[in-house]
């Protein structure tokens, strides 16, 4: 099982999420976050006092798939989430050794 | 010297003398000559309760005026300057500051009734008022002619209120993020009883010093500039230099945490200030009209101001700057407002503007203290530059407050007027600088004024009052 956390531009989220679905992913975890990473923050001026804002706003998405479909998610994304310039986001793959449903406590991908 | 009802009595006057004139040849014609005592009595006793019922339907529309007026005034204060306020600050102190705004509302209300009224309104010495209505003592249904003769002397007293809760409000944008609330009610009680009723006293009181009709100096004041705006705003410049900078200030942000409140403050208050300055007419007259008109043009005018300079100087019109400017332009306005046509409106609100938006700008941060809120940026600087315009552009075809045919402003040809503005300003000033440096020390001896480091840091609505604005587990 790998785990995906991708983090987008905000404005990219609903093309990402729809071609998501379109590939038959239907289960994520998604979060509002701020953060920066190449990309330059932006000038506020209230009352003529200037603030740098470094943290600029970003979307979280995190996914547990099955090993096999895992690439096929991360082309999804690149695909869709691409704007092509600094602030894109990037993407974390990672191996989840178990998963577990609460509900009947069903383990491994029959869980995801 | 709010008062202008004289217009309305003379038209009264008119009116019945020519129903007299219309009516008396006519009937005598008619009538035996035996017959005349008794018609002419029974038309006196009918002319007589005509005058009266004249005279009560003035008085219901001006009462129903002012307490409108009055209600819009105190809705200037909450929720007005408590949203415009509490946007601005930081979110650990949002409840703080709307609460001290609040507590104000309670607090010198309850003052008011006791000894504030009189101690504003009450005697006709030149400094300070008398005990004379003292607990409301013969506050009621009778007009009070001295200032408002067609109203119930208790509608002006209630209206007059209104401007003593927001006035010390004020100075609280000063204080903000880091005054004690046990300091705040106490520094701000003594400051109503020492600094307010005196200024207004001697601005409106009847033989008060600055007077415009029978003072020493007639300084004109239709609204509270120099007693509403001048003193909040020196006061405030005294208790951001006494207090000291916020921690952090000013290298750590400190933007407004929801401009969003602070816009709908703005909009509330931009609508209260009609019944603060058309209201200062004291009656529902074409004066109230004029003064209506100038506040609104004013405070459009100086909103173009403040975005015009920030355009300039920044490449952009901020939300924040537009809400600023027309906050600044009405603070300009309010001595002039019955005072001043439509086009001098226009001219004091974008010199209010652009003023303003240097203050807060530039001036502040070459002097470096921290007017939190800029209190004494916007109501400080705003009054003064109104309250020395006023006796620029103030005219007698406006309002003829020192008499028919005579000259009011700069604009009429009286100059000296300037110079009577000028002493009313300096005076002002000087009570508001001692008056606070005083009531700061005494206040510090008794509660302190300033929170500790660590209450700041964890922000006063926790550490001040034990509950938050916004509580997210909830």
């Amino acid at each position: 099982m790998m785990k995906i956390e991708a983090i987008i531009q905000p404005s990219r989220f609903e093309s990402v999420k729809d071609a998501l679905r379109e590939i038959g992913i239907e289960g994520m975890t998604v979060t509002e976050v701020r953060g920066h990473g190449r990309q330059k923050g932006h000038t506020e001026v209230y009352r003529g006092r200037e603030y740098t804002v470094d943290l600029l706003p970003k979307i979280k998405l995190e996914m547990v798939l099955p090993d096999e479909l895992a690439n096929r998610v991360v082309d999804t994304i690149l695909k869709t989430a691409k704007t092509g310039k600094i602030g894109d986001g990037k993407i974390f793959l990672s191996r989840v050794e178990e998963a577990i449903r609460i509900r009947n406590e069903e383990r491994g991908e029959n869980a995801l | 010297m709010k008062c202008v009802g004289w217009k309305c009595s003379f038209n009264l006057v008119l009116v019945l003398g020519a129903i007299l004139l219309a009516v008396v040849p006519l009937s005598a014609q008619q009538a035996p000559a035996s017959a005349t005592p008794e018609i002419s009595k029974a038309l006196n006793e009918k002319l007589t309760q005509l005058d009266k019922d004249v005279k009560a339907a003035q008085s219901a529309g001006d009462n129903a005026w002012m307490l409108v007026s009055a209600a819009l005034v105190l809705m200037m204060t909450g929720p007005g300057l408590a949203l415009f306020y509490g946007g601005l600050v930081r979110r650990k102190n949002t409840l703080a500051i709307m609460m001290q705004s609040f507590a104000l509302m309670a607090l010198i209300t309850v003052l008011w009734a006791l000894v504030g009224y009189s101690l504003c309104f009450g005697g006709s010495g030149p400094v300070i008022g008398s005990f004379e209505h003292a607990f409301l003592k013969g506050v009621g249904a009778e007009p009070n002619p001295d200032y408002a003769g067609t109203i119930p002397q208790a509608t002006f007293m209630v209206y007059q209120l209104m401007f003593a809760i927001i006035t010390p409000a004020l100075i609280t944008g000063a204080t903000a993020e880091r005054m004690k609330f046990s300091g705040t009610v106490l520094f701000l009680t003594l400051w109503f009883l020492v600094v307010y009723a005196p200024l207004a006293h001697m601005v409106w009181g009847k033989g008060g010093l600055l007077n415009a009709v029978g003072g020493r100096f007639p300084c004109l004041d239709f609204a509270g500039g120099t007693v509403v705006h001048i003193s909040s705003g020196v006061s405030a410049l005294v208790c951001a230099l006494y207090l000291g900078k916020r921690t952090g200030y000013p290298k750590q942000p400190m933007p407004p945490h929801s401009l969003v409140l602070s816009f709908i403050g703005a909009c509330l208050l931009w609508v209260g200030w009609f019944g603060f300055n058309a209201g200062s007419a004291l009656a529902a007259s074409s004066l109230a009209t004029s003064a209506f008109v100038a506040t609104h043009f004013a405070a459009a005018a100086a909103a173009l101001g403040w975005c015009a300079s920030e355009w300039l100087k920044n490449g952009r019109a901020s939300a924040l700057g537009a809400i600023s400017g027309a906050v600044a332009g009405l603070v300009a306005i309010t001595p002039a407002s019955g005072f001043v046509g439509p086009m001098p409106a226009l001219a004091i609100g974008l010199i209010a503007g652009v003023l303003c938006y240097l203050m807060v700008t530039k001036v502040k941060a070459i002097f470096g203290y921290d007017d939190a809120l800029d209190a004494f940026g916007v109501h400080g600087a705003g009054g003064t530059i109104g309250a020395l315009l006023t006796g620029v552009f103030a005219q007698q075809m406006i309002n003829p407050i020192f008499g028919v045919g005579k000259d009011v402003g700069g604009l009429d040809g009286h100059w000296g007027q300037v110079g009577n503005q000028l002493v009313g300003i300096l005076i002002a000033w000087i009570f508001a600088l001692v008056g606070t440096i005083v009531l700061l020390k005494i206040t510090d001896m008794i509660t302190g004024v300033r929170v500790p480091e660590e209450h700041e840091i964890e922000g006063l609505d926790i550490t001040q009052h034990g509950e938050e604005a916004y509580n997210l587990e909830a």
